[in-house]
């Protein structure tokens, strides 16, 4: 091949895509010929690890650059795709369909809210911050501020939001591959950070974009397919996506008919399993509305706070490139959660119309128990049926699913061939890696870059500090998997969390860095420290000290309180204390225009 | 010169500004209160699909992705106009 790796990358990628569909059809085949679909789930898995840890060693560097921000030689759309792939999250691939299946309105407050952020991230943040030339989001804090307090306290707030973000990515690494491989949980939870490590120690950022880039890839596949495919051989559609508006009418039309909101009988054995409740579609308006707001407004904001997203951008190799790469990131990622709500109603349908081969509401209960993939997934513990009323029949409230099983198990409830579900496995796995990657490594460098390098010993050698990053990213990403394997929350609810933290902490100093010139160094350490602090502080109080939410805002939007606390905090002392030097001023300026140098040189 | 330079950002940073705020609004209905009152919206229909779930779950999302490109575009051109683009 001719010319450097960045001009043939859509040769290379075009070849890695072909190369796994062939890998695919290959499975298909070994399936035709009779290999066992436990062989087929652990070719797909150790395949595409294999591929993403051959990434990550060829992208393996020894230069500070090239560690911290790949090169900043990322083209836009590539970009776009590797942001993707760091963005959507294992809870993204394998949760947010059901969802979406169990939540109905109130759910949906998160789709809107992890698209919708992306305008914020486009119109406050990214250009600016790629302007400023800094490696980590701590500092482009420590110098539009100046001092190492406020440089500490962005640390603080982006050590604890990302690591309430990769425990559960760990997490989810590992239950996908303890479930592809048959080996125990604590097990896969080690064996995934084993990958997650593979891709980003050699090469750091530039490891982890080129594999982010192959593993999106994996991912945005692995969830269309089933889906086109499912609804082809259903009759929903060839393409799906903008014909379900029947299925959703059909739903409603449903709802009454199969008893709706009634209450469980029988307790499951084992928890995380539920029966569903919630209408597919009923808002209420008012508290409904408010709430669906509120929460979408947190992920929003928790968007366009998340270090490990905005450091993305860094990659770039221009501030136009930056903002381009915003558009096609959300664009990537518009193309899985346009999917997801297609998935939950036309799973929805299959399995509650009567009229359906596949239904199994209404049918006998010893029939749909005897159903491989209700067995299957039973035995995993993810269903469970009881017949409480004992009249032979399932009733929709003696069906408990966990919220994966939408999508993990799309492909049997469909009776689509074994490869499928191999193909869904590998592409969890992508989504739980690239995020988990994407994390580990905006730990690890805030860490190493600006603790270390920026407040410990700025005397430091270019090779010292590259080798203090990786033995932080090995220590963050074993405490990250030691925490996993102790099972502590379910998935989704420490993934709203980190956005929660992250825009009590972050959002108003990096925002009001940019727009604000008044803003100074007392006013951006009085946002970090008492917006996060106050969201903290609800969050202890609602979830654990017994506290009544105020109006409606629960566990999962604490960050309401802590991004208000921390504008009033921010505005009220950056006014009461001296404005900021003329230096200071000019560079916001300077920040504010796409051309001249960036603040902060490429080596620093 | 100088006072021509500082003049020219000036314009510059207020048609960004101008700009922000538009995308911002265009956001704003369609982030809030669009999915606010999708019970009502609901009684419509589109391609099939209740109006106020069509929002939910795709309209807003094809808005959002198209307001960024058409942002973007929009300040490529005030960047070039200012001759600050890189």
């Amino acid at each position: 091949m001719k010319g450097s790796f960045i001009e043939n990358l859509g040769r290379v990628y075009g070849m890695y895509t072909g190369g796994f569909l062939v890998f695919v059809l290959l499975m298909a085949l070994l399936e035709q010929m009779g290999v066992g679909a436990d062989t087929i789930g652990v070719l797909f898995v150790a395949f595409t690890i294999g591929i993403y840890a051959l990434i990550g060693y060829l992208s393996r560097t020894m230069q500070v650059d090239a560690y911290y921000v790949a090169g900043r030689e990322v083209p836009a759309v590539y970009n776009g795709m590797a942001t993707a792939a760091d963005w959507m999250s294992g809870a993204s691939f394998v949760a947010l369909a059901g969802g979406i299946y169990f939540g109905g309105y109130g759910y949906l407050g998160f789709i809107i809210g992890w698209t919708g952020g992306y305008v914020l991230v486009n119109s406050l943040m990214a250009p600016y911050l790629r302007k400023f030339g800094c490696y980590t989001v701590p500092d482009f804090i420590g110098t539009r501020y100046g001092g190492n307090l406020a440089r500490f306290c962005a640390i603080v707030v982006l050590v604890i939001t990302s690591f309430t973000y990769v425990t559960a990515q760990i997490n989810a690494s590992g239950t996908i591959a303890a479930r592809a491989l048959h080996i125990p949980f604590e097990a896969g939870v080690w064996f995934g950070l084993l990958g997650i490590l593979l891709c980003s120690m050699l090469g750091g950022m530039r490891a982890v974009t080129w594999t982010q880039v192959a593993q999106y890839i994996v991912l945005i596949i692995a969830y269309l397919v089933p889906v086109i495919w499912m609804s082809n051989k259903q009759g929903f559609g060839i393409i799906p996506h903008f014909s379900y508006g029947d299925a959703v009418a059909r739903i409603q039309e449903l709802e009454p008919m199969i008893g709706l909101g009634t209450a469980a009988i029988d307790k499951p054995p084992f928890g995380g399993v539920s029966i569903l409740k919630t209408p597919h579609f009923a808002p209420a308006g008012g508290m409904d509305s408010w709430k669906f707001v509120t929460l979408a407004a947190c992920m929003m904001m928790g968007t366009a706070s998340l270090p490990h997203i905005l450091m993305r951008y860094f990659t770039t190799p221009s501030v136009r490139d930056a903002r381009r790469s915003v558009a096609w990131s959300l664009f990537f990622i518009f193309l899985l959660y346009f999917t997801a709500p297609a998935l939950a109603t036309l799973t929805k349908l299959q399995l509650i119309d009567p009229n359906l081969a596949t239904s199994i509401i209404g049918k006998s209960f010893e029939e749909v128990a005897n159903l491989a993939w209700v067995k299957n997934w039973s035995s995993v513990e993810m269903l469970y049926l009881v017949d409480s009323n004992k009249d032979g029949i399932l009733q929709l409230n003696e069906f408990f699913m966990r919220s994966g099983i939408v999508v993990l198990a799309t492909p049997e409830i469909a009776g689509l061939p074994y490869v499928i579900s191999g193909l869904v496995a590998a592409g969890g796995m992508a989504a739980a890696m690239s995020t988990a990657d994407g994390l580990l490594l905006a730990i690890a460098n805030a860490l190493s870059h600006d603790l270390y390098y920026k407040i410990i010993d700025p005397h430091a050698e270019t090779k010292k500090r590259l080798i203090v990053a990786r033995i932080l990213l090995i220590a963050i990403g074993a405490l990250g998997a030691f925490i996993a394997s102790l099972k502590l929350t379910s998935i989704l609810g420490a993934v709203a969390w980190a956005f929660d933290f992250a825009m009590s902490g972050l959002f108003f100093p990096l925002v009001l860095g940019v727009w604000w010139k008044r803003a100074n160094r007392p006013g951006a350490i009085a946002g970090m420290v008492i917006g996060f602090a106050a969201g903290s502080a609800y969050l202890y109080a609602v979830r654990w000290g017994g506290m009544d939410p105020w109006v409606g805002i629960d566990h999962l939007r604490f960050g309401i309180i802590g991004a208000t606390a921390s504008l009033i905090a921010m505005v009220v002392v950056s006014l009461a204390t001296p404005e900021p030097d003329a230096e200071t001023q000019a560079m916001v300026d300077e920040v504010r225009v796409p051309s001249g140098e960036s603040i902060l040189g490429s080596q620093h | 010169m100088a006072d021509n330079i500082s003049e020219v950002r000036q314009q510059h940073w207020r048609k960004t500004r101008n700009l922000t705020f538009l995308v911002l609004a265009i956001w704003f209905v369609f982030a809030f209160l669009l999915p606010w009152n999708a019970g009502a919206l609901n009684s419509m229909s589109f391609i099939g699909f209740p109006l106020g779930y069509y929002f939910c779950v795709q309209g807003s999302l094809i808005v959002f992705v198209v307001l960024i490109f058409f942002q973007n575009k929009m300040q490529d051109k005030i960047d070039d106009e200012a001759g600050v683009s890189e």
